[in-house]
């Protein structure tokens, strides 16, 4: 019986093709790509404020309203912090992934990597946590300040309107250190695989045609490890615009944009405007991922 | 991967310094959480700790909504698991054995879930819910946790697939075993240890998974999700310490060991989440 089952679907590849696509490409497709094509569909409808429903006719009003300034500076202050905290992941994340790409052994190199990808696949909500013990006013991180008496510094930072607060765990300077930390590894992984593909012999050519160590790293390594760095910004940048438990544990009353979707759909209850403003991100992630394309940052993916 | 870079050089130590800096970084925030399971100041996180006490392990045991959350979190994240081996081993063979159109679009619609920003795939389910008229349960969770465990199965297995010899399989076929029985005995103990890899990444990723989950569980309480309400209105911060460190404790030792897995088999799988 077996074999005859064996011997009539050996017969037939595309009927086994089927049998093997068809469970995970019916679940994505009706489930996610479903919800997601829904949820597109939402963005063209539009809350009726004096009745609080959601009327199902085709509309851009809905658009229209994340050009309100107030929702516009939503858009800028997540953008902006999205760029900071990929340029200090960039530095961050450079020489660690130099040094395991060139500098350590075999057995040193195995551990560096799972020290740097066990943060990546755990705990993301516990490591937000963790800050706000560190950043609390009375917590580690004060404390710290206060022994190496830079107090004033700090107090005078937490000062300025647009990136202080009351303190360090209630500010846009708290969160930036959180968002930074969180998404380290993205930034890591990439630049590393990156640097693993810079053949040595091309070093060997450039220290060999006189060019000095400095030279070659700037003239040779950079370039060529360019394409990882776009490919870990893709990451730092795509859920940093997306992320709203930092904003909402760390944030005072200036939304980001995760916060806004989220409290949109749900106190609000307007999801046609969630889902509007969901497509930012969306829609700045595509063209990002172009451009990556474009610059070959897939290859080191 | 080869190690074909390692240039035997010493590094200098500015670099030495940075990378030990960023390691640190990445790993000390982490053990702060061990060190305040031990304070008994309950309102705040005053550091130095005012003293030591080991009675929050007692009371975090005593207290029935996190047993509820905890048997909810592992039930969660076994059946989404479960779901992530099914389907992801099949779309890992359907893209390995056979050239289809359409085949570059398998891994892009795959991978879509955890490239795109957790509050899309959330408010995008939640959405249809709604817009269906499908009530929150236990079931909501896990199929929102399964869309993004899928990949992670998917990467492991195929990259094992790839390394996989053909002949293999052409072998066991000619010495007339059929299909079944070459899966059994062939291709089955060649993907096994990343079928292992896999599932206890996709366990780990949908144990602690809390931004898809506040959008699909209702008024149910995931143990993240239990965390998550401390974080914006902390009532039970020793309690939440503790809660932490289970969360991390239970994490851990699945990605170790499927990292070690991965790296035994030379080279690090899924990497690039």
């Amino acid at each position: 019986m077996l074999i005859r089952v064996s011997t009539y679907l050996y017969q037939r590849p595309k009927l086994v093709l089927s049998l093997l696509l068809g469970p995970p490409l019916i679940y994505m497709v009706v489930v996610y790509l479903g919800s997601l094509f829904n949820l597109l569909v939402y963005s063209f409808y539009y809350l009726e404020s004096f009745t609080g429903l959601i009327v199902r006719e085709f509309t851009l009003s809905t658009y229209a309203q994340i050009f309100e300034p107030a929702n516009r500076d939503i858009f800028i202050r997540t953008a902006g912090m999205a760029m900071a905290v990929t340029i200090a992941d960039a530095l961050i994340a450079f020489p660690l992934a130099y040094y395991i790409a060139r500098f350590s052994s075999p057995r040193l190199k195995t551990w560096l990597i799972i020290a740097v990808t066990i943060p990546l696949w755990s705990s993301y909500l516990v490591r937000v946590y963790a800050w706000k013990l560190i950043l609390a006013q009375e917590g580690i991180l004060s404390w710290f300040i206060r022994l190496i008496r830079l107090d004033g510094v700090l107090e005078w930072l937490l000062s300025f309107e647009s990136i202080g607060g009351s303190s360090l765990a209630l500010s846009p300077i708290g969160m930036f250190i959180v968002f930074a930390y969180i998404w380290l590894p993205y930034m890591i992984i990439p630049i590393q695989t990156a640097l693993e593909r810079v053949p040595n012999s091309l070093l060997e050519a450039s220290s060999d045609l006189g060019a000095k160590p400095l030279q070659t790293f700037r003239t040779v390594i950079l370039p060529l490890s360019f394409p990882g760095v776009v490919a870990g910004s893709i990451f730092t940048f795509s859920l940093t615009l997306g992320d709203f438990i930092v904003p909402l544990a760390l944030g005072n009353s200036k939304f980001f944009i995760g916060q806004a979707v989220y409290s949109y759909q749900g106190t609000a209850g307007n999801i046609p405007l969630a889902a509007a403003m969901t497509m930012g991100p969306v829609v700045i992630m595509i063209i990002y991922l172009l451009v990556a394309r474009r610059l070959g940052a897939f290859d080191a993916l | 991967m080869p190690s074909k870079s390692y240039s035997g050089q010493r590094a200098s130590w500015g670099l030495k310094l940075a990378s030990v800096a960023a390691l640190l970084f990445l790993h000390v925030p982490i053990l702060i959480i061990f060190l305040y399971t031990l304070t008994p100041d309950e309102q705040t996180f005053t550091f130095p700790l005012p003293g030591i006490t080991f009675k929050w392990f007692g009371v975090a045991l005593q207290r029935p909504d996190l047993w509820r959350a905890l048997t909810l979190s592992l039930q969660v994240a076994a059946v989404a698991t479960l779901a992530a081996l099914v389907l992801g081993t099949l779309a890992a063979a359907a893209v390995y054995r056979s050239n289809f159109f359409g085949r570059e679009a398998i891994s892009f619609l795959l991978v879509l879930p955890i490239a795109l920003p957790g509050i899309v795939t959330g408010i995008a389910l939640r959405t249809a819910l709604g817009t269906y008229d499908i009530s929150f349960s236990y079931w909501t969770i896990v199929i929102g946790h399964a869309t993004f465990c899928v990949v992670v199965v998917y990467n492991n297995v195929l990259a094992r697939f790839r390394r996989m010899q053909g002949s293999q399989i052409e072998a066991s076929m000619d010495l007339g075993a059929n299909s079944f029985q070459t899966f059994r005995y062939v291709v089955f103990p060649n993907i096994a240890t990343a079928l292992l890899a896999g599932g206890m990444l996709a366990f780990a990723l949908s144990f602690d998974e809390v931004i898809v989950t506040t959008f699909t569980a209702g008024q149910q309480t995931t143990l993240p999700i239990w965390i998550f309400s401390q974080l914006s209105r902390p009532r039970d911060r020793p309690v939440t310490n503790v809660v932490a460190i289970l969360v991390v404790l239970i994490t851990f030792f699945p990605i170790f060991f499927a990292q070690r897995l991965s790296a035994q088999n030379s080279d690090i799988e899924g990497g690039s989440k």
